[in-house]
């Protein structure tokens, strides 16, 4: 048995400091307190101080509690046995199954050799045409969800968890409000997904700093099934609130803030997230989806602009629906070529018409006078955001590009759409058909 | 050797007390089990020095044993560089792979220089000539590069040759000459040798100004804002503008000798393409693979900070390498607000005084001396080598009044700023054009250019006070300005990445259809309405478009400005007089070279 510390020397927020020796870096340590035991974990050494995170917040924490070392850091059950089970960030069950033991993993594994990296190859179907036609969702992608709070990002991530084309789901709550827990459980469990996903929930009243475990542990594990061949989809919400913990315990650590309070390395803290995404040549892939809500709709606050850096793209929720500006897929011309012929031609023309439309409708809000082409634009935009960009469609690509030709027949001429003639050939209705 | 005992852990920086001396920027291994973890003094007091750790340092703790090395970090020159991926600490990633599988595990180097390989070496010196650091003692070839065995650089004064070895196939590591110094003393010379990667590789005559061109084939580029042999340039842009897709652009079409890509702390993916793609396009200059002129740096975002800090020295130091072959060698660096924040961390942990948005206070001073690296020059032999810069910047919430930014923009020759809107716009490359600038002389008269972007800027102005008083409040001459200007942004400034034909454009064919679209600016048309001018422009777009699909003096493009020429001499009703002038000095074969 390792020696067990009994004098905290300081508290301060949720880091507590230790006189102790023979402590690692990063190592794992249980702080005994009156409330219950709590993980913690090392993030600075000074000759004998130990500087740790506590996982459940130093409130209630006495000087007097005591602190054992365990001599290795955080690991993870792995086993096929965590399918249909939840838990919380520090692995312990949520629901009323058994704690899992065996087979422990450590999280925060190294990363990727880029040079065993692939070019990413294959479409995750969703159903969504906002997705499958306009910004095609690739596995082994990373793509954030930008949304102001409000927005149903979660029921979004929901229906995609329900419906994309994946072997399994992970999903990551991060400050997740209890109400929505509860939507996700009910609705996989509706849906008959549980048994191929696993939930790492931190609620929005669980302690804050509990919540830097969540990625964290939700990757490592996909990265062992993904390694095993399985195709996992990763779901991470709220990304925001992550960055916020980080940006709590910078402050504790009296750490010199960069931007808005957050930490200089809050770019590398997501990218070691992110990059996790991949797909391993001959096994797996991890596709990882997360949530990011944007504080005040501010896309160049820290946290979105950061992530948008390392994101693949992202997709922007906004009155909602998935906004065609703004939204990028960045590996979408990695596969809309190989879907259907008029894949890419329905998705460019469609939205440069969305585009003109957007014109016509500020020309009509000040009062300019509506030409005959005006006219047609306002009606084919009106049809494209229900028929298409509304979030209850729910159809599939081919479907979808069925639906944008007759969208463009019923509004324009053939001619009038600027897509090319072997195209419209092809495509085109006929009258008879639309009518 | 010197040795330590590990006092502190901070994130990747750990406090040392040392037995011995020891050097800034000298190397040492923290040795954790089996395991020995690369790390750099970054700073000394007393007996204590501060390093910075290239892995993980997990698992490290107090009194754990240090190791320094004596040495600073460097890396390794020589023939073999050519071709190879390696990470930030020039450890060569394919082979770690096949060592490691699928993840960096830490710890683990491996030889930068294949040590099997045999080269095909020819002297180039005699016994008893006297050379000096850089002097040529042989070459070999590496690709379709006469690669010169130099005197390696760290050797001071002047050298008699001893010894060479006779024309033969050898190891990078054998012995290939023995030189004696002013002394008497004898030194041997093989074809690698090692430098640090934070001293400037300065063995040359003389520097050169920057003033012959380097041909980027984007038109926006080399007609409005070129870039020269030598020069530096920055491409600040908010996520998704473009900076990469440019880049990469770059890296392949860029008349230059050699490309060095450093992948500084972005997304791995997206080398990946590169990585795949290179060996299996053609370089049409060479009609060898592209793979076999760059030199790809890898030390994406979830690679360890402080070998993402060291990348771009890495980089740089090859760069200069090649420069001594006489050669015109291209360093990208994407991004290098990257390797600023991979500074920062470390300032950070150093508890430095922290200037604007916690960027250390010399964070000027460090981009400016890794920008000044770049240079034309006159070797000892007389040839001319450069090295050219070329650095994305990412500026927080896109806001280019960003320390990094700024610091670029004080010692960078050329600004090509990207725009959230051109993006937004699908206008690409999305550089505005009117924010860009360059202090460098390109391929077109300048005068002309002026005029041309004059119209861009005024087409603007008159598109902004349209939105106010709509189509009918514009008087035809403006909405004719206003046209040119969609026009020559639509078939000039764009440029379509993904045409077979108009993702690269030679200079001749700039200069050519320059001209004739500048017929176009210059002309006072003859229309009797918007209705009308508004058509006419459509069609000159359409016909544009194609002219710029046809390959360069192919019967299609011949018959295609034909047509286009016809076109405009039907509704020309002559130009101002400076237009007139304009016109007549671009018929005149205007080039640099
Ligand atoms: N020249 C171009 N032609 C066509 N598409 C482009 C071009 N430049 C950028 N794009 C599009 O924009 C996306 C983002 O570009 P990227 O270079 O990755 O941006 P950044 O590096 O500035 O974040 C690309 O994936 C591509 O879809
Ligand atoms: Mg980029």
């Amino acid at each position: 048995m390792r020696k067990v510390y009994s004098k905290i020397e300081a508290i301060s927020g949720n880091v507590i400091t230790v006189t102790a020796s023979g402590v690692r870096y990063s190592e794992l340590a249980v702080v005994s307190s009156r409330h219950g035991d709590s993980l913690a974990e090392v993030i600075r050494l000074s000759e004998d101080q130990v500087a740790l995170q506590v996982f459940t917040g130093g409130r209630g924490i006495s000087t007097g509690d005591e602190v054992r070392f365990v001599g290795h850091p955080m690991q993870i059950s792995f086993s096929d046995n965590l399918l249909g089970r939840i838990f919380d960030g520090s692995g312990r069950p949520r629901d009323n199954g058994p704690p899992l033991e065996e087979n422990m993993i450590e999280i925060g594994t190294p990363s990727v050799n880029p040079s065993m990296r692939i070019i990413p190859r294959n479409m995750i179907r969703t159903n969504i045409p906002m997705i499958d036609l306009f910004n095609t969702l690739v596995e082994s992608q990373k793509l954030p969800i930008f949304s102001v709070s409000g927005e149903p990002y979660n029921p979004l991530l929901a229906r995609i968890a329900m419906q994309a084309e994946v072997d399994m789901i992970i999903l990551g709550g991060i400050g997740l409000k209890y109400d929505d827990y509860l939507f996700f459980r009910d609705t996989l469990e509706e849906g008959g997904a549980m048994s191929r996903t696993i939930f790492f929930v931190h609620t929005a009243s669980d302690p804050v700093v509990e919540s830097l475990l969540v990625p964290d542990v939700s990757l490592a594990v996909a990265e062992r099934f993904a390694l095993k061949g399985k195709k996992v989809l990763v779901l991470l919400t709220d990304m925001t609130n992550f960055a916020d913990s980080l940006k709590e315990i910078a402050i504790t650590m009296e750490q010199v803030p960069s931007n808005r309070g957050y930490p200089g390395d809050l770019y590398s803290q997501l990218a070691a997230r992110y990059e996790k995404a991949v797909d391993f040549e001959g096994a797996g892939s991890i596709t990882t989806l997360a949530a990011t809500t944007m504080p005040g709709d501010d896309v160049t606050h820290p946290v979105p602009d950061n992530t948008g850096y390392i994101t693949e793209g992202q997709y922007y929720l906004r009155g909602g629906r998935i906004e065609p500006f703004g939204s990028l897929s960045r590996l979408k011309q990695l596969v809309n070529d190989k879907t259907r012929p008029d894949h890419r031609a329905v998705m460019d023309g469609m939205i440069k018409l969305y585009a003109a439309y957007k014109e016509s409708l500020e020309k009509k809000s000040m009062g300019f006078r509506m030409a005959d082409w005006d006219n047609k634009l306002l009606k084919y935009g009106e049809m494209f955001e229900d028929q298409m960009m509304d979030l209850s469609v729910n159809i599939a690509l081919e479907e979808a590009l069925d639906r944008g030709w007759s969208i463009l027949a019923e509004c324009f001429d053939a001619a009038e759409t600027g897509l090319r003639t072997e195209l419209l050939k092809q495509y085109w209705p006929h009258k008879e058909e639309t009518a | 050797m010197t040795k330590g005992k590990v006092i502190g852990v901070n994130g990747n920086m750990i406090s040392v007390r040392v037995d011995g001396e020891v050097a800034l920027n000298e190397v040492g291994y923290v040795v954790l089990g089996d395991k020995k973890l690369k790390s750099e003094v970054i700073r000394i007091q007393g007996d204590r020095a501060e390093m910075q750790v290239f892995e993980m340092t997990g698992g490290t703790g107090i009194n754990d044993e240090v190791e320094f090395s004596g040495e600073l970090l460097a890396v390794s020159l020589g023939p073999g560089l050519l071709g190879k991926v390696y990470d930030g600490l020039q450890n060569p990633l394919p082979e770690l792979a096949e060592r490691l599988g699928f993840f960096l595990d830490r710890g683990v180097y491996l030889e930068a220089l294949e040590s099997e390989q045999r080269w095909r070496f020819t002297p180039k010196v005699n016994k008893g000539d006297k050379v000096r650091q850089g002097d040529t003692l042989g070459t070999v070839p590496e690709g379709i590069f006469d690669h010169r065995v130099m005197v390696p650089f760290n050797f001071l004064g002047e050298y008699t040759v001893d010894w060479v070895i006779d024309e033969g196939d050898y190891t990078v590591h054998e012995k290939v000459a023995t030189v004696t110094d002013a002394k008497g003393g004898k030194h041997e010379v093989t074809m690698a040798f090692e430098w640090p990667v934070k001293r400037p590789i300065k063995v040359y005559s003389e520097r050169l100004r920057p003033e012959e061109q380097m041909v980027t084939k984007v038109r926006l580029i080399d007609t409005f804002i070129p870039v020269a042999l030598g020069g530096t340039y920055c491409i600040p842009g908010p996520f998704g503008a473009g900076k990469t897709v440019l880049q990469q652009i770059t890296s392949r079409n860029a008349e230059v000798d050699i490309v060095i890509i450093a992948a500084c702390g972005e997304r791995a993916g997206e080398v990946v393409e590169t990585l795949r793609e290179f060996p299996e396009l053609n370089d049409p200059r060479t009609g060898r693979t592209l793979m076999e002129r760059t030199v790809i740096i890898c030390n994406t975002s979830s690679m360890p900070v402080a070998a993402r800090e060291a990348s771009v020295y890495t980089a740089v130091t090859i760069a200069e390498y090649y420069r001594q072959m006489g050669l015109k060698v291209l360093l990208l660096a994407d991004s290098t607000s990257r390797w600023a924040q991979a500074m920062r961390e470390m300032s950070g942990r150093l508890e430095e005084i922290p200037g604007e948005e916690a960027f250390p206070a010399y964070l000027e001073s460090v981009i400016a001396a890794f920008y000044e690296r770049a240079g034309r020059v006159r070797l000892h032999d007389g040839s001319i080598g450069s090295v050219t810069i070329g650095g994305t910047v990412s500026p927080a919430g896109g806001n280019f009044e960003e320390p990094v930014t700024q610091a670029t923009l004080k010692v960078v020759g050329a600004f090509h700023g990207l725009s959230r809107e051109r993006s937004d716009a699908r206008k690409y490359p999305a550089i505005d054009p009117l924010e860009s600038w360059s202090k460098y002389e390109g391929a077109v008269e300048p005068n002309a250019t002026e005029y041309a972007r004059g119209i861009v800027f005024r087409g603007d102005e008159i598109d902004q006070m349209m939105k106010v008083v709509g189509e009918e409040g514009t008087s035809l001459e403006d909405y004719l300005v206003y046209l040119k200007g969609q026009f020559m942004d639509s078939v000039y400034l764009q440029q379509n990445a993904f045409d077979e034909v108009d993702r690269a454009v030679s200079v001749e064919r700039q200069q050519h259809v320059f001209r004739v679209m500048m017929q176009i600016l210059v002309s006072r048309f003859s229309v009797e309405s918007k209705e009308e001018a508004r058509h006419y422009f459509n069609e000159l777009r359409q016909k544009f478009l194609d002219y710029n699909g046809a390959e360069w003096m192919s019967d299609d493009f011949k018959s295609l400005e034909t047509e286009l020429e016809q076109m405009i001499s039907e509704r020309d009703a002559g130009a101002d007089e400076r237009g007139e002038k304009l016109l007549k000095s671009l018929t005149t074969e205007h080039s640099h070279a």
